[in-house]
C-alpha cells in the first residue's frame, strides 16, 4: 500500500508539472519553473511564521505568492531595464532564497523548516500524512488529495484555455492580433506553474519538480511535432517515471526522488540516442547511402 | 564600531580566513561571470552547482573521508561532465540551451541525491557535515582550505589575465572571432573549466543554489555601468568583493546570521540599485529621459498649431483659444493645456485673457519645427521617391529630431528650397 500512495504521489506530480512544463519548452521559459520552485522558500517561511503551523493552505497561499512574485521580476527586470532574460531569472531567484534562508536562520528556534526539506522533499513520508475524518475514517495521505485537486485544475485550465495557450506560444504576434492578450496568459500559466510547484515540492521536493517539469517534456518534444502528442506522452513518461524511479529505489534503498531523477535523465537519454540515430540515418540516406546496420549492396 | 574596528583590524586569524576566503572566491567568481553573463550562459552556473553534488559524493565514497582537495576534484568532474553534456544536447537537438540546462542539473543533482541516501546508510562517522558542501557554510572555513582557494582563485585569475582578448572578442563577436582564427571550441571549453573551478572553489561557502548568484549577480550590475569590456570585469569584482567584505562582516556582527546568503542578499541590492538607478541604462534615468522627450514633443507639437492657424491668414501672433487649436489637430486637452501653461512660463507664448499668442521667440521655434517637417518631406518626394501623399507621418516624428547640422545639409542638398512637396512655403527663420 505504502509503495501505491508513493507511485500514485509521484506519477500525479508529473503528470501536472509535465503537461505545463510542455507550454514552458515552447515558450522557452524552462528555467522559470526552476526560480519558482527555488523562490518559494521565503514564502513558505513567513507563512509558517505567520500561521505557527504547517498547515497546507498558508503554505500554499504564501509560496504561491512569492512564486508569483519571482516572475514578476523577472518580467519586469527584462522588459523595463532590459536584462538579458537568463540574468533576469539568476539574480531573482537566487535572492529570494537567500532572503529564505536568512529568515529560517533569525527564527531557528521558530521554525521547523529547513532548506534541505525543500529541496530534497520527503517524498517517502507522503502515506504517513493521513487525512482522518471528523468520526476517524482514514481517507488516505492528504498530499494525494491535494495533489488531485491541483492536477484537475491544471487539465482544466489546459483545456479551457488550449487554443489561447497554443497561439500564444508559437505565434505571439499572430495571437495578439487576433486579440488575444499574451501577457494575461502568460501569467495565467505563471500561476499555473507556481501553483503545482508549491503544492509538490513539500512532497517531492524542488529538485524533482524541476525534473519533471523538463524532463517529460523534453524527451516528448524530441519525438514528436505535434502538441498534442506532446502532452500524451509526457503523461506516459510521467507514470512511467514514477513506477520506475520508485522500484529503482526500492531496490538500492536510496533516494526515492532521486531515483525518479535519474530515471527521467535515462529516459532523456534514450530518446536523444533514438533521434541522433534517426538524423544521423537521414542524412546518410540523403547521400545516397543505406542506413546504417544495414549491410551495404 | 568597536566591532567594526575588531574585524577590520583582522586580528582574529578566524576573521582573517573568513574574509579572505570570501573575498577570493567571490571576486573570481565575479571576474568568470562576467564573461558568462556577456555570452548569454547565466544560468550555467546554476547547472555547475548542481552538478557537483554526484562528483563529491563519488569523491567521498573513494576515500572514505571529508578530503577537501579530492573532493573539489570530483567536484571537478562532474561539474565539467554537466556543461559539456549541456552543450553538446543543445547543439545537437532542437531543445534549446535553458531546457538543456533545467535537464542535466536537475539529473545530476538527483543522481547525487541517490548517492547520498547510501553514503548516510553506509554508517560511516565521517559522513556528518558532508551536507556544508551542498548548503554552505562560510563561517567555518579553515586554514587549509584557505590555501586551496587562494591557489585556486590565483588560477582563475592568471587565466581570465592571459586571455582576456580572446575572452572578450568570443563574447561580443563569435564569428568574427572565428574569422580572425581564435580556436573558438577551445576557449569555449576554457571558459567552462574556469566557471567550474570558480564555482568548485565558491561552492562550499554559499551552497549549491547561491552559487549562481555569485557568478552572476555582480556582472549583472557591473553591466548597468558601462560598456566597456575592461571597465565591466574591474566594476563586478569590486561589487563582488563588497559583497564578500559585507556578508563576513554581518555574520561576524550577528554570529546566528549565515554568511553566504549575506552576501548573495547585498549583492542582489547591489544589482537592483544599479537596474533602477544607473546612469544612461537604468530604469529611472531611462523613465526620465522618456518623459523629457515626450515634452519636448507635446510643446513643439503645440507651437506648430500656432503655426499653422497662423498660416490661413498671414497672422502668426494673433491669439487663439482652446476650441480654435483643438480643431487643428486630434490632441488631449489635459496635456494641451499642462503644455500650454509650460510654453508660457518659458516664454514662447503669452497669454491674451482666454487666449494664447506666440511670442517672439515661440515663433521662431514654431516655424524652425515646421520648417523642418516640410523640408524633411521634400527630401523624401526627391530622394527618396516617395509619393508626396505618404510622406507625412515620417516628417511628423523626424522633426523634432533633426540637428541643425542636419538641417543646413538638407537645405544644401535640397538646393535652398523655397516651396514642399504640397506647394505649402517652407518657412525662413
Amino acid at each position: 500500500m505504502i509503495a501505491f500512495w508513493i507511485i500514485l504521489t509521484g506519477a500525479l506530480v508529473a503528470i501536472t508539472c509535465g503537461l505545463l512544463g510542455c507550454f514552458l519548452i515552447l515558450r522557452k521559459m524552462s528555467m522559470v519553473g526552476d526560480a519558482i520552485s527555488h523562490a518559494v522558500l521565503p514564502g513558505i517561511v513567513i507563512a509558517f511564521l505567520l500561521s505557527g503551523s504547517r498547515e497546507t493552505l498558508p503554505m500554499l497561499l504564501g509560496a504561491g505568492a512569492t512564486g508569483l512574485l519571482a516572475t514578476f521580476l523577472i518580467e519586469y527586470f527584462h522588459r523595463r531595464a532590459n536584462l538579458q532574460t537568463d540574468a533576469a531569472i539568476g539574480v531573482t531567484f537566487t535572492f529570494l532564497f537567500a532572503i529564505g534562508i536568512i529568515l529560517i536562520s533569525v527564527f531557528a528556534g521558530k521554525v521547523d523548516l529547513d532548506q534541505d526539506c525543500v529541496l530534497y522533499g520527503e517524498i517517502a513520508y507522503v502515506p504517513i500524512d493521513l487525512w482522518v475524518t471528523a468520526n476517524g475514517t482514514i481517507l488516505g495521505p492528504r498530499p494525494v488529495y491535494i495533489l488531485a485537486a491541483v492536477l484537475l485544475i491544471v487539465v482544466l485550465f489546459i483545456k479551457l484555455g488550449y487554443k489561447e495557450l497554443k497561439l500564444t506560444s508559437f505565434d505571439p504576434a499572430f495571437a495578439s492580433a487576433l486579440g488575444i492578450s499574451t501577457a494575461l496568459w502568460h501569467y495565467l500559466l505563471m500561476a499555473a506553474v507556481s501553483l503545482t510547484t508549491v503544492s509538490s515540492f513539500e512532497s517531492v521536493g524542488a529538485i524533482l519538480v524541476i525534473a519533471f517539469l523538463i524532463g517529460p517534456p523534453a524527451t516528448a518534444y524530441l519525438l514528436t511535432h505535434e502538441l498534442k502528442h506532446m502532452l500524451a506522452i509526457t503523461v506516459v513518461l510521467g507514470v512511467f517515471i514514477s513506477f520506475a524511479g520508485y522500484w529503482m529505489a526500492y531496490w538500492l534503498n536510496a533516494s526515492i526522488a532521486g531515483c525518479m531523477a535519474v530515471i527521467t535523465g535515462v529516459c532523456f537519454a534514450a530518446a536523444f540516442g533514438y533521434q541522433r540515430a534517426r538524423n544521423m540515418n537521414k542524412a546518410r540516406m540523403s547521400e545516397g547511402l543505406p542506413p546504417a546496420g544495414q549491410a551495404a549492396g | 564600531m568597536q566591532h567594526f574596528i575588531d574585524f577590520f583590524s583582522f586580528a582574529d586569524p578566524n576573521v582573517r580566513y573568513v574574509v579572505l576566503g570570501n573575498v577570493l572566491l567571490s571576486a573570481s567568481a565575479a571576474m568568470v561571470g562576467a564573461f558568462i553573463l556577456l555570452q548569454k550562459k547565466a544560468l550555467v552556473g546554476d547547472a555547475v552547482s548542481h552538478s557537483v553534488l554526484p562528483g563529491i559524493c563519488a569523491a567521498f565514497l573513494f576515500s572514505g573521508s571529508k578530503n577537501t582537495a579530492l573532493m573539489l576534484v570530483g567536484a571537478f568532474i562532474t561539474g565539467w561532465l554537466a556543461l559539456v553534456t549541456i552543450d553538446y544536447i543543445a547543439a545537437k537537438s532542437k531543445l534549446k540551451k535553458d531546457a538543456a540546462i533545467g535537464l542535466v542539473l536537475s539529473v545530476f543533482f538527483g543522481a547525487g541525491m541517490v548517492m547520498m541516501t547510501y553514503i548516510q546508510q553506509s554508517g560511516n562517522a565521517a559522513q556528518s557535515g558532508l551536507d556544508h558542501f551542498i548548503f554552505g557554510k562560510a563561517a567555518t572555513l579553515i586554514g587549509t582550505d584557505l590555501v586551496i582557494f587562494s591557489v585556486l582563485a590565483a588560477v582563475l585569475l592568471i587565466a581570465v589575465g592571459l586571455f582576456f582578448k580572446a575572452f572578450a572578442l568570443v563574447a561580443f563577436d563569435r564569428p568574427y572571432a572565428e574569422a580572425l582564427g581564435y580556436p573558438v571550441r577551445k576557449l569555449d571549453l576554457l571558459l567552462t573549466s574556469l566557471t567550474v573551478l570558480a564555482v568548485v572553489t565558491g561552492i562550499t561557502a554559499v551552497g549549491v543554489v547561491l552559487m549562481a548568484a555569485m557568478l552572476v549577480t555582480p556582472a549583472a550590475a557591473a553591466r548597468y555601468w558601462t560598456d566597456n569590456i575592461r571597465r565591466m570585469v574591474a566594476i563586478a569584482v569590486a561589487f563582488g568583493v563588497f559583497a564578500g567584505l559585507a556578508g563576513a562582516y554581518i555574520s561576524y556582527t550577528a554570529p546566528a546570521m549565515p554568511t553566504g546568503p549575506w552576501m548573495v542578499v547585498v549583492s542582489s541590492v547591489i544589482a537592483f540599485l544599479s537596474f533602477f538607478f544607473a546612469p544612461k541604462k537604468g530604469i529611472v534615468p531611462k523613465l526620465y529621459t522618456q518623459r523629457k522627450n515626450q515634452r519636448i514633443i507635446a510643446e513643439e507639437n503645440t507651437l506648430k498649431m500656432f503655426y499653422h492657424l497662423g498660416e490661413q491668414n498671414s497672422h502668426f501672433n494673433g491669439g487663439r483659444d482652446l476650441t480654435e487649436l483643438t480643431r487643428t489637430r486630434e490632441v488631449n486637452e489635459t496635456l494641451l493645456k499642462t503644455t500650454l501653461r509650460r510654453l508660457v512660463s518659458r516664454q514662447l507664448l503669452e497669454t491674451k485673457g482666454h487666449q494664447w499668442a506666440l511670442t517672439d521667440a515661440g515663433y521662431r521655434k514654431a516655424a524652425r519645427v515646421v520648417r523642418l517637417h516640410r523640408l524633411w518631406e521634400l527630401y523624401l518626394t526627391q530622394y527618396m521617391d516617395i509619393a508626396a501623399d505618404h510622406v507625412h507621418d515620417d516628417a511628423e516624428t523626424i522633426e523634432h529630431i533633426i540637428t541643425p547640422e542636419l538641417e543646413r545639409e538638407l537645405e544644401h542638398q535640397l538646393g535652398y528650397p523655397e516651396r514642399d512637396p504640397h506647394d505649402t512655403e517652407i518657412p525662413k527663420i
